[in-house]
């Protein structure tokens, strides 16, 4: 049982109701400086525990996302910006279910199919 | 492929125990296999669920909040969000499923009053997109849990998977192949024994 802080990380007009919930905003304006200050954020000495960051940011630095997926913390979370969801967040997780399942499972909206 | 084993009794009742080992190992790891399996298309769906409901959510919380940024400066509206307000953290407790350990988060205790503001100055606007984010976050908390299960229980599959193959396709036939290489072995000097008895016998017989 540990407390740990959130923070959330994009484009400054997507995330500023952040504030509103208590949780960290940290805007940026470029993927380079989202890429840093997440860099800073996944320090465990900090605790962290959820970083939401919005997909426009994301975009470019998905492998390094990925790569701290595999660590429990902290969290990292595609949030959507404020121009709408843009899916990457779904696709990356459906690339994620295809290395461990060895198959597309996701694809088809009407449910499983193996 | 070259069997490099001594024909010996002692070693076919090692390589027999080991190759029981590795079957049993095969069976238990390939059972976790399906469980695990079974367990993480649930999570998928689960996860899907859950995203598209949060997406939707929190869009429209931005579009609200958007709206709010037509009319009120970003310090103003910093300062009214952001205003006497505690930094909220999550608790998180982790919790073993599968032989993984996953983070499960709780939201620390909610302020009784949702707006952080005095309502005299903001527009409604705003009142709105604060609440829908409200309600959003709560799913919001339980996707990023649920995501991140189901990044490390790939993880997890993964791992079993390469062990589950290395077993079947390479110790076990190795070891069957060993077995069958000391037990033929074997045979061949028992007949290679028989036969020089006989000729001893046969040897003797005429003498």
């Amino acid at each position: 049982m540990e407390s740990y802080r959130m923070a959330a990380v994009g484009e400054a007009d997507s995330i500023i109701g952040f504030l509103a919930l208590g949780v960290e905003i940290h805007p940026v304006t470029s993927t380079g400086e989202a890429a840093a200050i997440l860099e800073k954020l996944v320090n465990p000495e900090k605790k962290y525990g959820i970083i939401f960051i919005t997909e426009t940011v994301a975009e470019e630095i998905m492998d390094r996302i990925t790569a701290l997926g595999e660590q429990a913390f902290p969290t990292v979370l595609l949030i959507p910006s404020n121009r709408g969801g843009k899916g990457y967040a779904l696709e990356r997780i459906r690339r994620i279910v295809e290395r461990a399942v060895g198959a597309d499972i996701l694809m088809g909206k009407e449910g499983r199919q193996q | 492929m070259k069997v490099q084993v001594n024909p010996t009794r002692m070693e076919l009742l090692r390589l027999k125990k080991r190759l029981r080992v590795a079957v049993r190992g095969h069976k238990l790891l390939k059972d976790k296999l399906d469980e695990l399996m079974k367990n993480f298309l649930e999570l998928v769906e689960e996860n899907r669920r859950l995203r598209t409901e949060v997406e939707e959510g929190l869009t429209r919380a931005f579009r609200g909040f958007a709206m709010a940024r037509a009319v009120l400066s970003w310090s103003y509206l910093e300062t009214a969000l952001g205003a006497h307000r505690d930094r909220r953290g999550v608790t998180a407790r982790p919790v073993i499923k599968m032989n993984i350990e996953i983070p499960h988060f709780v939201l620390d205790e909610e302020e009784p009053n949702m707006y952080p503001y005095g309502l005299a100055e903001t527009t409604g606007d705003l009142d709105e997109a604060v609440r829908r984010l409200h309600s959003a976050f709560r799913p919001l908390i339980q996707l990023a849990e649920v995501e991140k299960t189901v990044e490390l229980m790939a993880g997890e599959i993964e791992r079993t998977r390469r062990r589950v193959n290395a077993l079947e396709y390479v110790l076990i036939p190795q070891l069957e192949e060993q077995v069958r290489y000391i037990t033929m072995k074997l045979e061949e000097n028992e007949r290679g024994n028989l036969v020089r008895l006989m000729k001893v016998k046969e040897i003797v017989g005429h003498g």
